[in-house]
């Protein structure tokens, strides 16, 4: 606790740049003040880091070069090409590898549903249509995939990103809230009585709701 | 006034714009990455520059940022600021690329002792203020760029990230791999040496035929 009037020219030097940010307690705050006040050399301190502050961090202190925004789109166009980098050879072999992996994909899918146990609950229902580049997310002792940010995701902490292509490679399926409108919605009830879905994440069950994305 | 400026002049859209962005480029609509990051190339390339000094280097790797942070789009999530997450990816480029071609020296250890040590702001009898306006030329842009670019490496870096790049004390100091408390101090010192510079420079005529200066006494 700082007594007020009782800081030093040294103390308000040590704070000033945590004083300018509102970084210091209440009662250093108070003190300062009155430092402020009565001492001309720390008010000069003050108003000059003030400034320091303000010009610096005024937006016409950033200039560009001329023609930087027109280059950046000249080398985004030509996609992510990095002089001697990895990304030099990747569109030329992105695209038929994308398409070998979707193929791939596909036959794990569909073998899974002729054989049954792929996917990591035997009572899954596939995704139909689902964009295999869509960003979804899954967890670890988890069975579904989901949209970022659902509020059904089990333990946020083991979160994982991926496509959803690669989250159904791994045998994960869609969460019915997030997802919804890439089930299969018509085997829903072909595999039991129930919910699968509740099976599949260990939830009770009730009505399936769409959570709000 | 056109729908895309009206919706520039409110944040909450801009951001809700920039998240559709997001969302869109993310999904493969790949065209859109320069307007999601169009408003960012000022930053970017401060960035660089407050780290390579160099205005070509600071360009290409700003660049080079720029397409890094396009092929992994995928990876950024939502929690973090598109914005943080586009300055760390440039200050990552650019600190590999001065490491990797070593143009800076080391830092010694009386740089450390440097740090640890009080500073003490100089007492100018006539010292005044600056005002923003006198941004609008570029000598005093000029001056205020040469104050900057005296002070040591690892005072301008923090300064330049946390009072340009308006990143925060915590954010500053995971991108540059270093503590908060190093940041604070570092920062403490930056802020009080350009009081000082800008000081000395007005005592040595480098404002001297600004507008202001008649009849103006701050402090």
């Amino acid at each position: 606790m700082v007594n007020p009037g009782t800081v030093s020219c040294e103390q308000v030097w040590r704070e000033i740049s945590n004083y300018v940010d509102g970084d210091v307690d209440a009662a250093l705050r108070s003190s300062m003040d009155e430092h402020f006040r009565t001492c001309k050399r720390c008010a000069s301190v003050l108003a000059g880091t003030r400034n320091v502050v303000a010009l610096y961090g005024d937006e016409r202190m950033l200039e560009v070069p001329a023609g930087f925004g027109r280059r950046l789109e000249k080398r985004l166009a030509k996609g992510p090409v990095v002089t001697g980098s990895v990304w030099s050879s990747l569109s030329a072999w992105l695209v038929p590898m994308a398409a070998m992996i979707v193929i791939a994909g596909g036959m794990v899918v569909t073998s899974s549903l002729t054989h049954g146990h792929f996917f990591k609950s035997q009572h899954a229902v596939p995704a139909k249509d689902i964009p295999p580049d869509m960003v979804v997310v899954v967890s670890s002792g988890a069975k579904l995939f989901h949209v970022p940010g659902c509020e059904f995701i089990h333990d946020k902490a083991s979160e994982r990103t991926l496509t959803a292509k690669e989250a159904m490679q791994e045998g994960y399926v869609p969460c019915p809230r997030c997802l919804r409108q890439y089930l299969k919605t018509g085997l829903t009830r072909e595999s039991g009585s129930g919910s699968a879905y509740a099976e599949a994440e260990g939830e009770p069950e009730g009505e399936l709701s769409v959570a709000g994305h | 006034m056109s729908e895309p400026e009206m919706v520039l002049n409110n944040p909450v859209q801009v951001a809700t714009r920039e998240q559709d962005l997001i969302q869109s480029v993310q999904r493969g609509q790949h065209e859109l990455f320069y307007e999601l990051v169009r408003p960012y190339e000022r930053r970017v390339y401060a960035a660089a520059l407050a780290i390579l000094r160099n205005e070509h280097d600071a360009e290409d790797a700003a660049q080079e940022a720029m397409l890094k942070a396009f092929a992994n789009i995928r990876q950024f999530r939502a929690e973090a600021r598109f914005s943080t997450w586009l300055i760390q990816i440039t200050v990552n480029e650019s600190l590999m690329r001065r490491r990797r071609e070593r143009t800076v020296p080391m830092e010694g250890l009386d740089n450390r002792r440097e740090e640890e040590s009080e500073y003490a702001p100089r007492d100018f009898a006539d010292w005044r203020e600056i005002p923003s306006e006198a941004l609008e030329r570029k000598e005093v842009r000029q001056r205020l760029a040469e104050a900057l670019g005296t002070l040591d490496r690892k005072y301008r870096e923090v300064f330049m990230l946390r009072d340009m790049e308006h990143l925060n004390i915590q954010e500053t100091a995971e991108a540059l791999g270093i503590t908060v408390a190093s940041v604070k101090t570092r920062l403490l010192r930056a802020r009080l040496m350009l009081r000082d510079l800008l000081a000395a420079g007005w005592e040595q005529g480098w404002f001297s035929r600004l507008p202001f200066e008649k009849g103006t006494k701050p402090w």
